[in-house]
């Protein structure tokens, strides 16, 4: 029944991934050789020698290793105090029916909105007033509220659905709101709050102009940071540049072979709210 | 219902989980807000008492060229993370959905979906230092000419005014593809097949099939891709920070790059204050303009 066109349309959309993935090889392939092969056989090259000189050069000269710790701290503190604080919000709004839920709800809809630039400068003078700027701390208190506005919004709509007989039934066995938030409801939205985290994680962990705006000093930099403030520091070196180029990438390479599937349809879930 | 459920009003219990949310809520979000459209009302250096200006920095802000100029380049941006990534995640999502997920497997499908999604995670930083690396007048793409006998259309292509937007512009594409493709997937996987496969069975070909069935019945989420990608445009950043910061000549320039530089390097915080409060009326224009457009077409569908 169906014709040769399918493979015609198969090999099309083939040819394309492989061209649009091929910067991801290509810096693999180059980050790991030596510069005098880069020189001879060019970028293309498959490589003829096998050298890490260029991935530990980069990784000594910017120190990843504390560029990866702060920015897995920042990440996972703010992945967990966002989603706290979208869901006490949401169990307000949603199961709470607090009066006003639907105004203060559009009022956050203009707070993810809201441009990071026109908060910046405030936020950067704030900090450095309250003694938090340059410390990881003031990345993890801005993005967790940042992401709750988010976070809030979807819990909402999620915490509305809830059944009610449920909590009704908790209420009759005279249990408190607190207990029934943490035995009943938490339980129930174990994975939504879970794609949630992942999301929030990744999200702070690729975030880039506030954390370069407060966090100034190289030890407190995060990996996404310190990305953005090399321009050009190893363009003698095409190979260092490479591997700074891989290495930048592999943590959420990494993160992507996990939680693939997570975050293919999470984002969809997210998006059509 | 009996006695047990009226323990007092059991709607004001619930404000105490309000309160942290909200206090961070005000001192993250609404007091830099206001702070902000305050500063842009004056002249302030970043130290000192901030003198009051009245509208001069929003005066100064119509007669800017730069500015202008950077807003050209939002609307190119505009085209590169929405218009074409969405064009191209449609048609690339319905021959996932049509050829790849019903003629072969629905594994596959998602392997290619996955494929797209990829530079989607990445840090912009770090796909910024990997282009920059690719375009810089010794790297990849220039290679790749040289290796396919085009070399005499080799370029520096951040390096000349007339070209370093366009290539901006095809990074961003390669960015925004994945989500748009995403979106508009998980989108087709909600529609009724028998609807493509009753068309199908009357003979309608493919592209007839895609304009009138597949694209309608994608609306909505055409609607919620176009709306978060025009504003993610407006606000980017980052990849012209790291490829250009702006250059050469402004002719990468966009709006967050020139508030950047006015808090930042001129120390103008009063101007650049003016700056973002005007990006951020224009996302919100957008926002209304799309929200209601959508309000329209919901509304002729019942």
């Amino acid at each position: 029944m169906y014709g040769s066109s399918r493979w015609w349309v198969l090999a099309a959309i083939s040819f394309a991934l492989i061209l649009f993935l091929c910067p991801f090889v290509l810096a693999f392939t180059n980050a790991i050789r030596t510069p005098e092969d880069y020189g001879t056989w060019g970028p293309l090259a498959f490589p003829r020698s096998f050298d890490l000189t260029a991935l530990k050069t980069f990784w000594n000269n910017v120190d990843f290793t504390q560029k990866l710790i702060n920015s897995t701290i920042i990440s996972a503190s703010t992945a967990v105090i966002a989603v706290l604080l979208s869901l006490l919000n949401a169990y307000a709004f949603g199961v709470g029916r607090v009066k006003g839920s639907k105004y203060m709800l559009t009022i956050l809809l203009v707070g993810i909105m809201i441009p990071h630039e026109s908060l910046v400068y405030p936020i950067y003078y704030l900090s450095k007033a309250v003694g938090l700027f340059d410390t990881i701390w003031s990345v993890i208190i801005v993005f967790s509220v940042l992401q709750s506005a988010f976070g809030t919004y979807l819990l909402s709509s999620v915490m509305t659905a809830f059944p009610r007989e449920i909590i009704e039934a908790a209420e009759m066995d005279g249990a408190t709101p607190w207990k029934i938030l943490w035995t009943i409801v938490v339980p129930m939205l174990m994975p939504t709050l879970a794609v949630l985290a992942t999301f929030f994680f990744i999200w702070t962990w690729n975030e880039f102009l506030l954390p370069l705006v407060l966090l100034v000093s190289n030890f407190n930099q995060t990996v996404s940071v310190s990305m953005g403030v090399l321009n050009g520091q190893f363009v003698q070196t095409p190979t260092t540049t490479a591997a700074a180029a891989l290495l930048g990438i592999a943590p959420t390479l990494i993160f992507f072979l996990i939680f693939q599937r997570t975050l293919t349809r999470g984002i969809a879930v997210g998006a059509v709210k | 219902m009996s006695g047990a459920s009226s323990d007092a009003q059991p709607g004001r219990v619930y404000w105490f989980y309000l309160i942290p949310g909200m206090l961070g809520f005000v001192t993250i979000i609404l007091v830099p807000f206001v702070m902000n459209l305050m500063i842009s009302f004056t002249t302030w250096k970043g130290i000192g008492i901030p003198k009051f200006a009245g509208l001069r920095n929003y005066e100064r802000l119509l007669t800017d060229d730069t500015f202008w100029h950077s807003l050209v380049n939002t609307a190119a941006f505009v085209f590169a993370m929405a218009i074409i990534p969405t064009a191209i995640g449609v048609l690339l999502a319905a021959l996932l959905f049509d050829y790849i997920s019903s003629r072969f497997s629905n594994a596959l499908a998602s392997f290619f979906r996955a494929g797209f999604y990829l530079p989607q995670i990445l840090p912009v930083s770090a796909a910024g230092i990997l282009w920059g690396w690719m375009l810089n007048p010794f790297g990849i793409v220039n290679a790749m000419l040289d290796a396919t006998g085009l070399g005499s259309l080799k370029q520096n292509w951040l390096g000349e005014p007339q070209l370093a937007l366009w290539a901006i512009m095809v990074v961003m594409v390669w960015l925004q593809l994945g989500y748009c493709l995403v979106v508009f997937m998980s989108g087709l996987a909600r529609v009724d097949p028998s609807l493509q496969e009753a068309a199908e069975l009357d003979g309608a070909a493919w592209l007839p099939r895609f304009w009138t069935i597949t694209v309608p019945l994608l609306k909505p989420e055409i609607f919620v891709v176009g709306l978060t990608t025009t504003i993610a445009a407006l606000k980017v950043f980052a990849p012209i920070f790291v490829l250009t910061s702006g250059g050469p000549d402004n002719a990468t320039m966009v709006p967050s790059q020139m508030s950047y530089h006015e808090f930042f390097a001129t120390n103008r915080v009063g101007y650049g204050a003016a700056i973002t409060t005007a990006q951020m009326l224009m996302t919100l224009v957008i926002c209304f303009i799309f929200i209601r457009i959508q309000a329209r077409h919901t509304e002729n569908d019942r």
